[in-house]
């Protein structure tokens, strides 16, 4: 994907986005991590269907 | 022989349709009464926003389907509810002006032994000055205005790639908007697509909403176990937005849209505008406007409909403060207190409060988002109903036995924040119960072994296979009661 990142400095001092956490480059890279997240795609159908079954 | 008809084919009537019609057999009649001749899944529509699908791929044809199935098909708006008949006719029918082609305008009585109201909501566009597609704004609740919504973002990213800047505005139109999930999707959507176009420097983009915090939702937000704390979804929500460079406004009620400026008042009473070239703003709901009338025709609308025109059920809906609303007093089984064969699901009840902590300007203007009422509850709460008239009309029940109040039940909803098979991503989020019970989760309001939320891929592959799962199952298509609410 050729993307352009959010507008470089975002997160001014006191402002409203200095804030809040943000994201390693390792945590950003796991979102999309093939292995990753079928183990998450697993893992998120569990929950789903346990709560689907509660009714 | 039994008569059950249903008004609407969204998501709560054709659930409804499908499960009554499979469990009565062909002794029993099964009717929708439908404006549109096509089904349509809503949580698609972002994408239609963004030009990732197109209108065909969110909707397909009803009439086949009710054909295939054995539901009789009414084209048709309905107007008003008899449930004690007339005078010529003890018999409660509902009346229906006819959308279709050829019969448009037209007026027809459609009797009925049980009724189930899931017209859905009203968009509301009317509530804010210049608000909707007709006017200032646009929007994505029907894949109409997605479609349109599309081509205007495809021009506004056009001017980009020529150089200009462009401030895109997305959020809530209205203090009482609901649905803020809707416009999370497609706010994160046009980011992702404004990366991916290769545009996103020029873009200012902002969210404005009438949420007291980021992550309220209008379930009042939820908590969550995130890296050894019990974290709100506001601190979840604000770090998306900032990773994203995406600017909120929060506590605000749109009051007018004009030509590239909208003017909103603040929850502390300040009057604000912003300028932009780009804005979707959610309208907020109210019923479709059905009217009611007695045997003798005075018109008893308000005794069976909310002041807002959603049906009353079996809530509790004495006015009462905060402090002392309760999960109890919740509908259960969605049946009229008034007339016991009519019922009303999906957003078409009347709920009997919000759940975010209601709030008002100094000027008096109610600032917080109404109860979402949509996705698998809906889907919960219209089996349980059509399975509830299945065992009265076969005689199995003198009663609704089954209960899907929103007090007891979870939800899973998955919102996109991002197309793409590899690099698409989505939120996950399941929650018990929706509606918060602080007496039994003191500190929460929700069992936190139940509610989780977190963003990657895996999310947008099952945003993408729930896509094709209740479009399969909307069809009526083989082993379609295997896909569930």
């Amino acid at each position: 994907m050729s993307a352009t990142k959010p507008p470089a400095g975002t997160r001014t001092p006191f402002e409203q986005t200095y804030y809040p956490p943000v994201p390693t480059e390792f945590t950003k890279k796991m979102r999309t991590n093939l292995l990753w997240q079928i183990f998450r795609f697993a893992v998120i159908n569990v929950k789903i269907l346990r709560m689907v079954r509660k009714h | 022989m039994a008569r059950l008809v249903i008004l609407g084919a969204g998501i709560a009537g054709q659930t409804a349709a499908l499960h009554a019609r499979r469990r009565l057999g062909r002794d029993h009649e099964v009717v929708v009464v439908s404006p549109n001749s096509k089904w349509n899944w809503i949580p698609s529509n972002i994408w239609v926003g963004v030009g990732v699908m197109t209108p065909e791929q969110v909707t397909f044809p009803l009439r086949p389907v009710y054909e295939k199935t054995g539901i009789a098909f009414v084209q048709g708006k309905a107007v008003s509810v008899h449930p004690e008949g007339d005078g010529d006719s003890g018999k409660p029918y509902v009346k229906v002006e006819l959308t279709e082609t050829g019969k448009s305008g037209q007026e027809e009585r459609v009797h009925y032994d049980w009724l189930v109201n899931a017209t859905g909501p009203k968009l509301n566009f009317d509530a804010t000055p210049g608000l909707g597609p007709q006017k200032n704004s646009l929007s994505v609740c029907t894949f109409d205005h997605a479609a349109h919504t599309s081509k205007a973002f495809d021009e506004t990213v056009a001017r980009m790639k020529a150089g200009e800047k462009q401030t895109l505005l997305i959020g809530t139109g209205h203090g009482n908007c609901t649905c803020q999930g809707a416009a999370f999707e497609y706010i994160f959507n046009v980011e992702f697509e404004l990366r991916r176009r290769g545009v996103r420097d020029k873009a200012r983009v902002v969210w404005l909403s009438n949420e007291h915090e980021l992550g309220d939702f209008g379930m009042g937000g939820m908590f969550i176990r995130r890296g050894g704390y019990v974290t709100h979804s506001r601190v979840f929500t604000e770090s998306l937005y900032t990773e994203r460079g995406i600017e909120w406004i929060t506590r605000a009620a749109v009051k007018e849209v004009a030509p590239g400026e909208a003017s909103y008042e603040t929850l502390d009473g300040d009057e604000r505008s912003l300028k932009f070239d780009f804005a979707m703003l959610l309208p907020p709901f109210s019923g479709v406007g059905l009217k009611a009338f007695d045997r003798a025709g005075a018109d008893i609308t308000p005794s069976v409909f909310a002041p807002n025109g959603f049906m009353l059920v079996d809530g509790d809906y004495a006015k009462k403060p905060y402090e002392e609303w309760s999960p109890e007093d919740w509908p259960r089984t969605y049946q009229s207190p008034k007339f016991p064969n009519v019922f009303a699901v999906g957003i078409a009840f009347a709920p009997p409060h919000a759940i975010s902590k209601p709030m008002t300007s100094p000027k008096g203007t109610p600032i917080f988002p109404t109860p979402p009422r949509t996705g698998m509850p809906t889907g919960v709460m219209a089996r349980e109903v059509a399975f509830n008239i299945v065992d009265m009309i076969k005689g199995n029940a003198t009663a609704p036995k089954r209960q899907a109040s929103l007090a007891h039940m979870g939800a899973a909803c998955i919102a996109s924040a991002g197309a793409g098979l590899f690099r698409g991503t989505a939120v996950s989020m399941t929650l018990f119960p929706i509606v918060p019970d602080f007496r039994k989760y003191p500190d929460t309001g929700r069992d936190l072994d139940w509610t989780f939320g977190e963003i990657g891929l895996a999310g947008h592959w099952i945003k993408h296979l729930l896509h094709f799962g209740f479009i399969y199952k909307a069809k009526a298509n083989p082993l379609w009661t295997m896909v569930p609410e």
